[in-house]
């Protein structure tokens, strides 16, 4: 069987082109409020955004899929739950992001603590099924949640304040603070799959029988891994509700948590920079075509099975491919 | 007498009604090179999976080291200093020749619940694991992807992650296993170096190899030892000779 290595275990250091692209896709971000006004305005701020707020929940799962090998169908109940603590305490009046993003992160990094106790204890389809199935559960208790809306979701009367001030009130400074969210979570994860913890997790990944034959316990490694993915896409959670400025079980369903797996394998698996690119390929491509049809699905989905037939690396394999080309020409 | 570092008592492991570890009673002292050989079926790789802790055996005790480990988790065992490795090549393909071996040395210096910090230069972890590759004559092949090693490089790989866990027990399960005659030669050469470092049990298929390399010899036929002692006197068994050297010396 011919081996796939054309995917770099971990990011090289110090080379141009492992730099450049995520480089490239932070100042093309920064840049879009500047060029708004000419562009389009408020609304592609907010389109950016929500690119990025995705972002950083699909940055999380590649950690798991990309380097943990663990395909985690149930992503989307943690930025449910991000957004939620927000949306709860926001109704109970507690609106300052002192309070709400903490208890964003820990309740998402607790849930995905207790399940995934029970989730690591399988693999392959079965750790699929059973993510699917904790994270239907979050669906369906946000759904019974009578007090906060039920089936229709939560109103937030206004954003979070920082330490008392109406700090990202305006569109732009929440922009850029979703931007440094978002360039916080791409470097932290980049550190971690090089860091001494990261080789465990990717080893486990290879070859988990090797991995623990040498001494490792992969289980909590795994479970560490779980546990950050969750936070992470807590942290994406606050954000959205604060974006969106109310919450909807809508954040939690399957159908979410599927659609940030294609984000992961548009983008290419195993990079975290192809994460976001892949986010952002998503939601423009949805964005896009909607704007033609109503049935806009009908074209996307045959676009990702071409995808993935044809470009198995993804968007960072296609770039990786014209970086080859180009040095050789 | 010295104490074994591993003693196996009565040691049993059936699938469904198979027996096929049946009441192994064997041990390992300190120094030693113990091969265990055996016709194809003899239930030679269940014993060492029940060793390494892949495998629960259903009666029987494993004392390694002056404890009880029967029922230890694998990991455990290997933290303990219980290496093995294995007949089918199990290595990481995609990560080059020093990091599958970086990371046995990561297993047993300090804690890996670090998450910063460039595992990859980390001379603490590059140093040994260099050492060990230079043990099976790998080093020029540091930097190549595990999986792009040829076979024979493979099982010296396989070798040197054994030897960077810098274990008290090396479990060695066909380490010639489908290489070549040169290879094989020089798999050889380095357990003959290796041996006296740590104690070994060897699984091992080449009789030309085992005879050359072994202390003692225990001979499994349908999970039973048949015989144990110098090669010597396995060799002039004649109930091994009869049921498995016959045929394996021609």
């Amino acid at each position: 069987m011919a081996l796939d290595l054309a995917i770099a275990p971990a990011p090289a250091r110090g080379r141009w082109s492992a730099n450049a692209l995520p480089i490239g896709i932070f100042l093309i971000f920064a840049v879009l409020p500047l060029v708004a006004p000419v562009a389009g305005g408020g609304y592609l701020v907010s389109l950016g955004a929500r690119i990025m707020i995705f972002a950083v929940a699909a940055v999380a799962l590649d950690l798991l899929i990309g380097y943990g090998g663990l395909i985690s169908f149930g992503h989307a109940a943690f930025i449910g739950l991000g957004a939620y603590s927000v949306g709860i305490l926001s109704a109970h009046g507690i609106t300052d992001a002192l309070i709400a993003l903490p208890t964003a992160l820990a309740v998402s990094a607790l849930y995905a603590f207790l399940t995934g106790i029970v989730c690591l204890r399988t693999t392959g389809v079965y750790f699929i099924m059973i993510t699917l199935a904790f994270g239907q559960m979050a669906f369906f208790t946000a759904t019974s949640l009578a007090p906060y809306g039920g089936d229709d979701g939560l109103t937030i009367a206004a954003r979070n304040t920082v330490a008392g001030f109406a700090l990202i009130k305006d569109e732009r400074v929440f922009y850029y603070a979703v931007l440094a969210c978002l360039v916080g979570s791409y470097f932290f994860c980049r550190a971690l799959v090089a860091s001494r913890f990261g080789r465990v997790l990717r080893g486990a990944k290879e070859n988990s029988v090797r991995t623990a034959t040498i001494g490792f316990n992969v289980y909590r490694f795994q479970l560490a891994a779980y546990v950050i993915a969750g936070a992470l896409a807590g942290l994406s959670g606050f954000l959205l509700a604060n974006a969106t400025e109310f919450v909807s079980p809508a954040y939690m369903s399957w159908q979410r948590s599927g659609e940030l797996i294609v984000m992961v394998l548009l983008g290419g698996l195993g990079s975290l920079n192809g994460a976001i690119l892949g986010t952002a390929a998503y939601l423009l491509t949805e964005e896009w075509l909607a704007g033609f049809t109503e049935n806009w699905k009908v074209i996307f989905g045959p676009v990702l099975v071409v995808v993935v037939l044809f470009a198995r690396g993804g968007l960072i394999g296609l770039w990786a491919e014209l970086m080859r080309r180009l040095g050789r020409g | 007498m010295v104490e074994p570092i591993l003693r196996l008592d009565r040691l049993r492991k059936k699938f469904g009604a198979l027996v096929v570890t049946d009441d192994v009673t064997l041990d390992v002292v300190q120094g030693e090179l113990h091969a265990v050989i055996g016709p194809n079926g003899a239930g030679k790789t269940t014993l060492i999976n029940q060793m390494s802790g892949l495998l629960a055996s259903d009666a029987g005790t494993i004392m390694f080291d002056g404890r009880d480990i029967t029922a230890a988790p694998m990991h455990a065992r290997a933290a303990h200093g219980l290496a093995r490795s294995f007949q089918i090549t199990s290595i990481l393909p995609r990560f080059s020749a020093l990091e599958n071996v970086a990371l046995a040395v990561q297993a047993r210096s300090g804690s890996s619940f670090r998450f910063l910090g460039r595992a990859a230069d980390e001379a603490a972890l590059n140093g040994p694991a260099m050492a060990a590759l230079a043990d099976v004559g790998l080093v020029e092949r540091a930097h190549v992807p595990a999986g792009y090693l040829a076979h024979g490089e493979k099982r010296a790989l396989e070798l040197a992650i054994a030897l960077a866990m810098e274990p008290k027990l090396l479990l060695l399960d066909e380490p010639m296993a489908g290489t070549g005659r040169e290879e094989t030669a020089r798999l050889v050469e380095v357990l003959r170096r290796l041996k006296g470092r740590f104690p070994m049990v060897l699984v091992e298929h080449d009789m030309t190899a085992v005879f050359a390399l072994a202390d003692r010899i225990s001979v499994l036929i349908y999970g039973r030892i048949l015989a144990s002692g110098a090669p010597a006197e396995v060799r002039a068994d004649p109930r091994v000779v009869a049921a498995y050297l016959g045929d394996e010396m021609e």
